[in-house]
């Protein structure tokens, strides 16, 4: 039995006849948000949004409200810059492509919403790269809403002016991270900054305060208008509002993205009923549960938690794999992250010493290299990896191994630190035998 | 206090009336000024924190990861103030993971640990980080005894590699300016010297390239780091990546001995340590003063020594060219100078010359005469880069003004004499009379010329040799107004010696004893006569000089 | 500066309209003024990292530095055809190595395609691997040239190859 999804923001996505052009956005109730919020006081947009408890759905799930709320235009005398992060390259994460190739419309309303919120004039989108086409069709999205007055000077008469143009990455992960993307985008190599001092709230792009959020985030802000804040927190549970998409690859029948309420459903129903279970009738090995960088969960665990119960206080439950709801808090109290929502499934022919060999070169291949511990101990990991992999290794490399990824988390410039490091521990830890057999036999493919 | 030269940053120094704070450093409280980074700041209880790509004077970037600590800030209570231990003090909420200092600044109640187990710990992993890909080769390294990659991993490392992987590769003596080539193997990407480059000589020549453990210093194809502070670059690589190619692989740098000196390149008088071993000086390296050059100098000034060990220096005394004695020199210069009318004497001298120097030269010119000797000294222009160099390329105007040697225009008045015939007897000190404009020919009718200095004067009857910046004492005035010391780092060749003894004795043999026996003595005879010197004594003036006042200076 | 490429008017004027876009420093330019130039000439050579950097007031140093650090960018002609492969985990999984060799092999591509692209001996070919292309449910997945390919079998390979030959 599939559990049904919940589609707010994936609503038109995928239906029969949606088109990516604005007579088709705006025939389906487009800008009619726009047109309310241009009407609010900013503040009032602001505390709605903080009412809905909209996590960032970015990778980090920090509440967009309280972002917001680190600028106050009414203190500060630089201008305000927002930068959408359409950077979308965490591996098992496919939902932003979506949103921008078929309805690039919700996400400039979106944009032009949240700058209007926040007094921003100018603002930037920031496209990875290798979505050539996705920039085309947002610079065309652009174009339509300029001729109709949603963007540009004096939008819908307000006397509000905003610019928003379309900026291309050039196949750097590292431009995901947001003050790489800052970096980036004032045109150098993206290496991260210090945070101390340069936070983006207060020391951005060109040293402004700056908003960057992610692509469903933005999107969301509509919705939270449209519905108001309160009834939006109602979607979801406490502290994990809204919807969420999910994107399922790797060994299910049915791979793809989903959008769910978020924590309405459970690890294992999302492989199993809606996913349609494990490719080929085999049994379920690991899970990925949010982008490649989060901890990697093992068939046949078992996880101790607090869980709140309906009278509202705490207790100690056991749940297993399957029973995880798919919630930012619970996936981090069993120890990984919901992440960038990126499910990636590993049944049990997979060798988990060829997947982590697979992301450790990803990570060494990504890593920006302005910082010690991720750029020598990113590559080095990987070859540890590979070796393992060939059979060239010895159990105590597989010591080594951890101990490398335990000497770059926590003490990095930027959280690629541990997204490159958690695979590592987590997969080293969880299948320790396997990797210490494979070590020195090779990996069987 | 102010900092004389334009730094970005001075991370070290805190404003005049910046408020203390109470901070707690491995479990004692101490006071530092708020707001200053924590390497800083532990460095006043010495407490080192090693570092690498932390400089105080360049902008912070926090990449090398050394410097990681433990911090924490005062626990709160409900009302927001500092919940207070048993002693008194705040309690500290430990932050779970370590930060770096360098970019982390000081803050009421704040606590820091730079001991801790975790702190050790993560020196110890970014050590071995830093030496998976860098050559094993330290004893072929011309940057042993200097490298902090070696100091801090006999401190902190790890004694036997757990790597066994094959080393990353990359460019090996790449030649990227005309004094310095980088081994791109040995960086360990701190950019210091990108950093350096751009914000301090207004170069952006420097860059990464590649990324990720690829990444590799390089310069532009076809691009050079030619400017005229790129061998400041080499002082501050924290390994041997980048070397000078004057210095390089010369000398062990722990065989050098050190004297604390002054630059006399050009008025500014950057303050330097003099490098030597054996009577030779091997390098110059920028000695700190933030009143003068922080921690910088130009190249030009760094390598103005090669001339102290150029091989035509003149060395004993001779006389019509055939070597003599100083006895005999001196007498007979005594007995020819009497000989001349007080008009008919000049004097050429050098803005290059001590006070000292200057001091007792302006004594023999009373005893030829007084006024009626002309007596100038050869100006020497460049051009000011707005950075350190200054426009005035001898190093004490100042101080020869103030003695009454500089008399401008009066050079002039000396050329014409010379090639009329009027001046008959001429003393020249360290100064190139070609470069003064004087003729062999006109030199060659005169009846007498008396060279002092480093370099025989070939029309001259007399050459006396003299020391050169680095074997002798004295003190100089630099171009704002700084009275600083030269210090002896090597003993000068032969016979010669240092100008004020030659102008001492000169002045005896003509019958006037004074008896100054040291340098010191030179120094308080000159501050008893001139007020600018008042109250002063050369271990006053110390290593750092100090501040004359212009006007006195000038008048 | 070697002039190997001409500067049309046409070019110009792109490359003019998209620094305004960047009102507030012009350095910010900088990405998108080499992606104009590798679609104009095919790849940037020496010419073109002093171009723009003249053009946005920068040292060439700085326009360099980003050249080689952003993997889009390349300093030689790729193949007339270029396919690119997502090599990692969920592609894999679904057979992107596999894909990749196939491709390698039915094209003649000599070289390994893992730093920048491999060009077949034609200059007709060139393949690279690249890092997740964001459609990991839908793997193998190719681009070619601007197209993007989901769910490609070594048969579907084979019917682009001919399309697109
Ligand atoms: C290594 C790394 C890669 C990231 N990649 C992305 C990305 O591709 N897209 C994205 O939206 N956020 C990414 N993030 C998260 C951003 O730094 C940032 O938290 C996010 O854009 C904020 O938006 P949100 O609050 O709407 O989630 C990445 C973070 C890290 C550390
Ligand atoms: S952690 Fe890695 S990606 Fe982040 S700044 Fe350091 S080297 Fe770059
Ligand atoms: S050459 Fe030296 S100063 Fe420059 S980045 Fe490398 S290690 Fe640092
Ligand atoms: S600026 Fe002048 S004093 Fe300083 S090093 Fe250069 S020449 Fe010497
Ligand atoms: S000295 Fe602090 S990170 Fe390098
Ligand atoms: S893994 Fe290939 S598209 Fe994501």
């Amino acid at each position: 039995m599939a559990i049904a999804e919940t589609r707010l923001i994936f609503k038109h996505i995928d239906s029969p006849g949606y088109t990516n052009d604005i007579d088709c956005y705006i025939k389906n109730g487009g800008y009619t948000t726009l047109r309310k919020a241009i009407t609010m006081k900013t503040a009032e947009i602001i505390s709605e949004v903080k009412a809905s408890g909209l996590r960032g759905r970015g990778g980090a799930g920090f509440p967009t409200g309280v972002k917001w709320g680190f600028i106050d235009p009414s203190k500060n005398t630089k201008p305000v810059y927002l930068i959408c992060n359409a950077d979308e390259s965490e591996p098992g994460t496919f939902k932003d492509r979506q949103i921008i190739h078929k309805d690039p419309h919700q996400l400039i309303e979106g944009m032009i919403i949240s700058c209007f919120a926040n007094n921003v004039k100018l603002a930037y989108l920031y496209i990875r790269g290798e979505f050539p086409e996705g920039a085309k069709i947002l610079e065309r999205a652009c174009d339509e809403a300029r001729q109709k007055n949603l963007l540009g000077k004096n939008i819908l008469g307000t006397g509000y002016d905003l610019e928003i143009y379309i900026h291309r990455g050039a196949g750097a992960y590292i431009c995901g991270e947001e003050t790489g993307l800052i970096e980036s985008l004032e045109g150098k190599r993206a290496y991260p900054r210090i945070k101390p001092p340069y936070f983006p709230a207060v020391l951005g792009l060109y040293m402004c305060p700056t908003i960057v959020n992610n692509v469903e985030t933005l999107c969301n802000v509509i919705h939270i208008l449209q519905m108001g804040g309160a009834n939006f927190a109602k979607l979801g549970k406490p502290n994990n509002t809204g919807t969420r998409v999910l994107c399922v690859s790797g060994d299910v029948v049915k791979p793809g993205y989903y959008e769910f309420e978020v924590g309405a459903l459970t690890l294992g129903q999302l492989i199993y009923d809606v996913c349609g279970g494990i490719k080929n009738g085999k049994k379920l090995k690991a899970i990925i549960p949010g982008g490649s960088s989060a901890k990697v969960l093992k068939a046949g665990e078992r996880y101790k938690i607090k869980q709140k119960q309906a009278d509202g206080t705490m207790a100690d439950v056991e749940i297993a794999l399957e029973d995880i709801p798919m919630d930012f808090d619970t996936m981090a109290a069993v120890g990984s992250m919901a992440g960038s929502g990126g499910v990636i499934v590993m049944d049990e022919t997979r060798s988990m010493p060829d997947c982590l060999a697979n992301i450790s070169e990803f990570y060494a291949h990504e890593s920006c290299g302005q910082c010690t511990p991720c750029r020598e101990g990113s590559l080095w990991m990987k070859k540890i990896t590979s070796r393992i992999r060939d059979g060239k290794a010895s159990v105590e490399d597989v010591g080594v191994l951890k101990n490398v990824a335990d000497n770059i988390a926590g003490r990095t410039i930027c959280a690629f630190g541990e997204a490159c490091s958690w695979p590592v521990q987590s997969f080293v830890t969880k299948f320790k035998e396997e990797f210490e057999t494979v070590a020195g036999n090779g990996a069987k493919k | 206090m102010s900092c004389a030269c334009k730094n970005p940053f001075n991370h070290d120094i805190a404003t005049e009336n910046t408020p203390m704070v109470n901070v707690q450093i491995d479990g004692e409280w101490v006071q530092v000024p708020k707001g200053m980074n924590i390497v800083a700041a532990a460095e006043r209880f010495s407490k080192f924190i090693p570092h690498y790509c932390y400089h105080p004077k360049l902008s912070v970037v926090g990449n090398c990861r050394m410097c990681l600590i433990e911090m924490g800030t005062p626990k709160m209570d409900a009302n927001r103030q500092p919940i207070l231990a048993a002693d008194g003090k705040p309690e500290i909420a430990w932050m779970p993971r370590p930060q770096i200092g360098c970019a982390t600044q000081v803050s009421e109640g704040m606590g820091i640990r730079t001991e801790s187990p975790l702190v050790q710990e993560c020196r110890k992993g970014v050590m071995e980080f830093l030496l998976i890909n860098h050559p094993l080769d330290c004893p072929i390294c011309d940057q042993a005894g200097e490298c902090k990659l070696q100091e801090y991993s006999f401190e902190h490392g790890q004694s036997n590699s757990r790597f066994i992987e094959e080393k990353v590769t990359k460019p090996k003596n790449v030649d990227i300016g005309e004094r310095i080539v980088l081994d791109d193997e040995r960086c360990i990407m701190c950019s210091r010297c990108i950093r350096f480059s751009k914000e301090f000589a207004n170069d952006d020549v420097l860059g990464f390239t590649q990324r990720g453990s690829h990444t590799t210093l390089a310069v532009y194809p076809g691009k050079r780091l030619d400017n005229n502070y790129s061998l400041n670059t080499v002082d501050i690589c924290p390994v041997g990546a980048l070397t000078s190619k004057d210095f390089r692989f010369k000398m062990r740098v722990w065989f050098l001995k050190e004297t604390k000196s002054i630059c006399t390149g050009c008025a500014t008088g950057c303050n330097v340590l003099v490098g030597s071993r054996e009577n030779e000086v091997h390098r110059l390296t920028p000695r700190e003063n933030e009143e003068v050059n922080s921690l910088w100098m130009c190249d030009q000034g760094r390598l103005g020594f090669h001339e102290i060990h150029e091989d035509n220096r003149l060395t004993t005394p001779l006389i019509n060219g055939i070597k003599s004695d100083w006895s005999s020199a001196l007498t007979q210069i005594a007995q020819q100078l009497h000989g001349f009318k007080p008009e008919q004497i000049a004097i050429i001298a050098s803005a290059r010359m001590t006070n000292e120097e200057l001091f007792l030269l302006s004594g023999l010119r009373k005893a030829l005469g007084g006024e009626a000797v002309l007596c100038d000294v050869i100006e020497r222009l460049g051009q000011a880069d707005g950075i350190l160099r200054s426009a005035d390329l001898n190093p004490n105007s100042n101080g020869a003004k103030l003695l009454g040697i500089a008399n401008p225009g009066k050079l002039n008045e000396i050329r014409s004499g010379v090639s009329n015939g009027s001046i008959q007897a001429l003393l020249i000190f360290n100064e190139n009379a070609n470069e003064a404009g004087l003729s062999i020919e006109s030199l060659k009718k005169t009846a007498l010329v008396i060279n002092v200095g480093m370099r025989l004067n070939g029309a001259a009857h007399f050459n006396l040799p003299s020391s050169s910046f680095a074997e002798k004492r004295g003190t100089m005035i630099n171009g704002k107004g700084r009275l600083q010391r030269l210090n002896r780092a090597i003993a000068a060749p032969d016979q010669a010696r240092d100008d004020w003894e030659i102008i001492r004795d000169l002045k005896a043999a003509m019958g006037g004893g004074n008896g100054i026996h040291t340098v010191e003595e030179a120094f308080k005879a000159m501050a008893a006569v001139i007020p600018a010197f008042k109250d002063l004594t050369m271990s006053k003036v110390g290593d750092l000089g100090v501040e004359l006042t212009l006007s006195s200076v000038q008048s | 500066m070697s002039c190997e490429f001409k500067i049309s008017q046409e070019f110009e004027k792109k490359v003019d309209e998209t620094i305004t876009h960047y009102p507030v420093s012009k350095r910010s330019a900088s990405l998108p003024l080499l992606h104009l130039w590798q679609e104009e000439f095919g790849y940037v050579s020496n010419q073109g990292v002093e171009w723009i950097a003249a053009k946005l007031d920068l040292q060439p140093i700085n326009v360099f530095e980003l050249v080689t650090f952003y993997p889009m960018f390349r300093d030689k002609l790729a193949g007339k055809i270029q396919f690119r492969v997502c090599r990692t985990l969920s592609c894999a999984l679904a057979g992107g190595y596999e894909l990749f060799d196939h491709l390698k092999k039915s094209c003649q591509i000599e070289g390994d395609g893992h730093h920048g692209p491999a060009v077949s001996a034609d200059g007709k070919y060139s393949i690279e691997f690249v890092e997740c292309l964001a459609s990991c449910g839908t793997g193998p997945v190719l681009m070619i040239n601007d197209d993007f390919h989901e769910n490609v079998s070594n048969d579907k390979a084979n019917e682009l190859v001919k399309k697109y030959g």
